[in-house]
């Protein structure tokens, strides 16, 4: 057992990923049997349903936005009230950086998503939780480009 | 080429950007993959192109179509090339694409090592940022040999913040490939728990929670910190972190959960947010806090806000919690019953399911009635559900847990129409049968009510048990009859075959006791209609698929055909029908087949045939076969004699493995199995109140029964006040018994659920298996490492004048190492010499002691020093040069072993083993063994002509097992030890030792 995030996905109701961050190895094949299994799980859950569901040997901590769904997959003794916390944030960023965030600004700024997952988790840890310390560092970095 | 250049960015106008192909593909939603082929190929022509803004954007567009599932691994070296481009926007493009595709086995991450020691030490921080989020994604063993003294670098001389925090996060990640690299950064992450900078440290505490969780008893030393930390930081997330590493160490360390409660409860009062406050309520529930009764409630309470809470999460988590509790104060849930009850009524089925699984536990003798009444109110609203199904298996689980230990009415129990009624039970039920027949007798009256929706569920089950009693019982029958017609109807076509079956045979049965009732009469014509009835409803079971119906119906068809002439010929025939089914099937006690005696002259424990005999098997490698089916034997199965004969043989038997050196046993957990193996005697025997009029006609509501037994409780409860008043009278005299088993105990309402706490037993030799429960596959295992350090070391040194003159001022000074540390006074520097306590006359000795800090044992030192002195006559400064050698040898304790402890040792498999080959030693064997008993400090656990088994034991309590053979002037030693390198220096010592002489 490990308190670290295995892995962070962002899909789309028809199965499309939309962001996947892998904090294990996990090789090809395997990947994309998790991102098939992960949205079978999750996709026929509604809104009555709670945010998290059993997953293979861990859990995964989803909340659902508009058409997309962003998953976190963790250990089963971890905090599901900690990661669901964490998702909302990692959401409310993005909205604050694309301004009103939707599924097309993922697709086609698909790095940049990167870059901000990489800004506020590391590892599998979180790494920053402050809204205005994350986008000031996106700030400078795409000031870069 | 400047002309390169220019047909280079023409080309690239040409080219496809990111946004291009993501609406290309959008485009051609039907021929995605054709579209996405023809886009690849085109990659693979900008990947040859020298200019790195297109070999960016084509890695750029190859990290998209990695993500939708498509193979870019062959693209492996292009991105390496992006990544070292001196441009962070492609730099990062590089990274990120390699992040994503690289992994262990990608061959061309070893040619990225230069290029990521330049970025991390770059001065620009965002190339050390890409660098350090790549890594962490990618990094695998030999990286992490490679870049952990760069990151170590970043970790303590990171000038920047943000580079410091991530180079903390990441340490974790290189801990867990190349572990050797945790001893010496260890000290510098300690001191980040104590950085400024509140991202460092909450970083630090990521770390060190996830290094604990590995190995928690290494940390316990750190236990005070991260009090401090727990009582200072306001930041959630690290408190959590925290939160759960004291839950791991508590076990540990039991004092801590006295210290820790108070913290905690503070926290639960306190904290707004709800991730804290669960996670505070989770490790106060966790067990080790039990002794606080008070916060236990407190939980409880906090729980109930969660289950009252709109927000089907907390719901959820407030049950799951609750039902942790309620393994260890069930009083305290209990009493929360109503609140779970309404749980049943939860839009989502994972809610209703918790609550379900609750009220599991939460069953008592007191509110069996009461909850299975509102279950059953349950399954009706919830009619044509899988949810249904899910509530009549609970409710029969409910009712027969235990062995049906909480039914304390089995009158109400029968009445129910789901419980389960294994004809096995309904025997053992003796008392109430001429009760349960009558109900069951109305229960198949009424099976059309049933059917409707039995076919799916389990609700078919009971009239398979219904008929049978009604059949074997019939005698008990109020309108045999009556009973036969119904088990008759055409619509018992319907049922499942082998219920069908159970039909057939029991109307036979019911046949015959109705033809003995008739025939006593005068009119014969009755019988005659009964068989006729028979004759007209069995043709149509006859017609049944179902094999076995068909051929029982068919059977007995011929029987009733055969009966109907005789009765036309006025023969009485009831007393010969009735023979067929005769003979009473007599309650069978679960204990009962011990009571057949076993006949004489067989003995189940003999072979049948002569086992091979163990000591034969010496090239087999013995495995723990034998000892695992140890209990199996030996649980008692006949009578007394066999018992003590069974003790005797294993006596034997362990006489015997003693006695054979190359028996390896299991580990101490087999072992105590058979001395507390459960023993049918302690299946409850229930009493059965027979006060209740055993005749309800119909199916009587549950509540009469609840409302029957309240009375009969209070009544008995009124007994058991005045019989308990005289009990603590007893007790006041001093002859308390420990318990009264008479029948007011049984009505005592116990907890639900009882703790049973088995101590182990262990021999005194044997070996701490703390280790017992780790996987050895577990790849987070080679973090376990002995962390206790740092480590004190006395050191005595002989200081010998060999000269003529007097020494004076003698100073001792060593050059410390990242290891080892000579501790000198406070307020000196590191580089401060000590002073000897004493002048040296000449041809004198003394001796002085120095203390060293040495943080692992696990390699050998070497330590350069200096002694400076003034000779008294000259007044002149001299200076001698030495050096320490702390051989692995040294941290060696002789410590004796038996040698069964030894055998555990190496069975465990926790050690990994190695082997070195000593040649032209020359030497008696005996020589050659009391030579590493004295320079290593071994002691010989046994010894077998030209070989010997050998232990030592670190300081840190390493086991070393050494087996030393010797053949003409070979030697050969094939060690194990749970510390590989510490192994591998002490083998060269002893090398080292023989090469001597």
């Amino acid at each position: 057992i490990i308190w670290l995030i295995r892995f962070i996905l962002i899909q789309n109701r028809a199965g499309k990923t939309r962001l996947a961050k892998w904090y294990m190895q996990f090789d090809d094949d395997e990947k994309q049997k998790l991102i098939e299994e992960v949205h079978a799980v999750v996709t026929v859950r509604d809104a009555k349903h709670t945010n998290f569901v059993e997953f293979r040997n861990f859990k995964i901590i989803y909340r659902r936005y508009a058409g997309l769904y962003f998953c976190i997959c963790v250990d089963v003794t971890d905090n599901n009230l900690a990661y669901l916390e964490g998702i909302h944030n990692f959401v409310e960023v993005l909205n604050e950086y694309f301004h009103n965030v939707c599924e097309l600004d993922l697709v086609f700024n698909f790095y940049k998503v990167y870059t901000v997952v990489d800004e506020m988790f590391l590892a599998g840890e979180i790494r920053e939780t402050s809204q205005t310390k994350v986008l000031k560092q996106l700030l400078m970095l795409q000031s870069l480009e | 080429m400047a002309l390169k250049i220019v047909k280079g960015s023409i080309d690239r106008m040409f080219d496809k950007n990111l946004q291009d192909l993501v609406r290309g593909i959008r485009n051609h939603k039907e021929d995605e993959a054709k579209y996405i082929s023809t886009c690849i190929d085109e990659i693979k022509q900008e990947l040859k192109q020298d200019n790195i803004a297109v070999k960016a954007n084509a890695v750029c567009k190859l990290t998209y179509l990695q993500m939708l599932g498509y193979d870019v691994s062959w693209a492996a070296f292009n991105i390496v090339e992006v990544m070292s481009s001196s441009k962070f926007t492609y730099k990062r493009i590089g990274y990120l694409a390699a992040s994503q595709c690289f992994h262990e086995s990608t061959d061309v991450i070893m040619l990225t090592t230069n290029q990521i020691r330049k970025d991390l030490s770059s001065p620009n921080q965002y190339d050390t940022g890409v660098a350090l989020t790549g890594l962490s994604c990618f990094v695998t063993p030999d990286l992490a040999r490679d870049l952990a003294n760069d990151i170590m670098t970043l970790v303590s001389h990171g000038d920047c913040v943000k580079r410091k925090r991530c180079s903390v996060l990441i340490m974790y990640k290189v801990f867990l490939k190349y572990p050797e690299s945790l001893r010496p950064a260890f000290p510098r992450l300690k001191e980040k728990l104590e950085d400024p900078d509140p991202g460092v440290q909450s970083a630090a505490v990521n770390v060190i929670c996830e290094l604990a969780r590995r190995n928690p008893k290494n940390y316990l030393s750190l236990a005070p910190l991260f009090f401090k930390l727990m009582t200072s930081s306001t930041n959630n997330w690290v408190l959590i972190k925290i939160i759960k590493l004291f839950g791991a160490l508590t076990p540990l360390e039991p004092r801590l959960g006295k210290k820790l409660i108070e913290p905690l409860t503070n926290l639960i009062h306190s904290t707004s947010a709800m991730s804290l406050l669960y996670e505070c309520v989770n490790t106060v529930i966790a067990g080790q806090y039990c002794s606080s009764v008070g916060s236990v409630v407190l939980c409880v309470q906090k729980l109930r806000i969660l289950i009252e809470d709109s927000d089907q999460n907390l719901k959820y988590l407030g049950l799951l919690a609750m039902s942790k509790i309620l393994k260890t104060h069930p009083k305290s849930v209990q009493s929360h019953k109503d609140l779970i009850l309404q749980c049943l009524d939860d839009k989502d089925e994972s809610i209703r399911l918790r609550a379900l699984d609750l009220l599991y536990g939460m069953v008592s003798k007191k509110n069996l009635m009461e909850i299975v009444k509102k279950l059953m109110l349950h399954v009706d609203k919830a009619e044509g559900t899988t949810y249904r199904d899910e509530l009549l298996t609970k409710i029969i689980d409910i009712c027969s847990q235990s062995n049906y230990q909480y039914i304390t009415n089995f009158e109400w129990s029968v009445s129910q129409p789901v419980t389960p009624h294994p004809p096995g039970i309904s025997v053992s039920w003796w008392t109430i049968r001429v009760f349960a027949v009558a109900q069951m007798a109305t229960l198949l009256d009424n099976a059309h009510l049933l059917t409707g929706s039995m076919q799916r569920n389990g609700i078919c089950e009971v009239l398979y048990a219904a008929a049978w009693i009604c059949g074997e019982f019939s005698e008990h029958l109020e309108n045999p009859l009556q009973t036969l017609e119904a088990m008759l109807r055409p619509k018992v076509a319907t049922l499942p075959g082998h219920i069908q079956a159970v039909y057939v045979q029991n109307a036979a049965k019911l046949f015959a006791t109705v033809l003995k009732s008739q025939e006593g009469n005068t009119d014969s014509t009755t019988a005659q209609e009964t068989s006729q009835l028979m004759i007209d409803r069995l043709p149509l079971f006859v017609q049944s698929a179902n094999l076995e119906v068909q051929e029982r119906a068919s059977c007995i068809l011929q029987l009733v055909k055969y009966i109907q002439k005789l009765q036309q010929k006025d023969v009485e025939v009831a007393e010969e029908v009735i023979a067929l089914f005769a003979g009473e099937l007599n309650p069978v006690a679960p204990k009962a087949q011990k009571k057949v005696p076993v006949p004489e002259g067989l003995d189940l424990d003999a072979w049948i045939n002569e086992p091979p005999s163990e000591s034969e098997s010496e090239d087999e490698q013995p495995k723990a076969i034998f000892a695992k089916e140890e209990p199996k034997h030996s649980r008692p199965r006949h009578t007394e004699v066999d018992e003590k004969e069974l003790a005797r043989r294993r006596e034997a038997r362990k006489q015997e493995q003693a006695n054979n050196p190359f028996y390896i046993k299991a580990s101490p957990s087999s072992q105590k199995v058979y001395q507390d193996a459960p023993g049918v005697e302690h299946i409850p025997v229930v009493q059965i109140d027979l006060s209740v009029p055993l005749k309800v006609p119909g199916l009587p509501m549950s509540d009469q029964y609840v409302k029957l037994e309240e009375e009969r409780r209070q009544k008995e409860r009124a007994e058991k006040k005045k019989k308990e008043k005289k009990k603590r009278k007893e007790k006041r005299s001093g002859r308390g018994k420990k318990h009264d088993s008479g029948p007011e105990s049984e009505e005592d309402i116990t907890p639900a659920h009882m703790v049973d706490i088995v101590t182990e037993e262990m021999p005194e030799n044997a070996l701490p298996s703390d280790d017992d429960d780790k996987d050895p596959n577990d790849p987070h295992k080679i973090l376990s490492l002995h962390f206790f350090g740092p480590f004190q070391v006395v050191v005595s040194v002989i200081f010998e004048n060999k000269c003529d003159s007097f020494l004076k001022s003698m100073e001792f000074n060593v050059l410390d190492s990242l290891n080892s540390k000579l501790q000198r006074p406070e307020g000196s520097g590191p580089h401060d010499g000590l002073t000897v306590p004493f002048q040296l006359p000449p041809g004198v000795s003394n001796e002085a002691r120095f203390v060293f800090t040495v943080q692992s044992i696990v390699m050998p030192q070497k330590l350069k020093g200096t002694l400076t002195f003034i000779v008294k006559d000259s007044s002149t400064h001299e200076k001698l040069d030495f050096k320490l050698h702390f051989t692995c040898t040294s941290y060696l304790i002789t410590t004796p072993c038996y040698s069964d402890a030894f055998a555990k040792l190496l069975e465990s498999g926790d050690l990994k083993g190695s082997s070195v080959r000593l040649e032209g030693v020359n030497m008696p064997f005996h020589h050659l063994l009391a030579r590493i008993c004295f320079h290593h400090h071994f002691s010989v656990v046994e010894r077998i002509d030209s070989c010997a088994s050998m232990y030592s034991r670190s300081i840190q309590g390493h086991h070393v097992c050494l087996l030393v053979k010797t053949s003409g002037q070979t030697v050969s030693i094939d060690a194990k030890c749970d510390e590989p390198t510490l192994l591998g220096n002490v083998l060269d010592e002893i090398k080292q030792t023989f090469s001597q002489c």
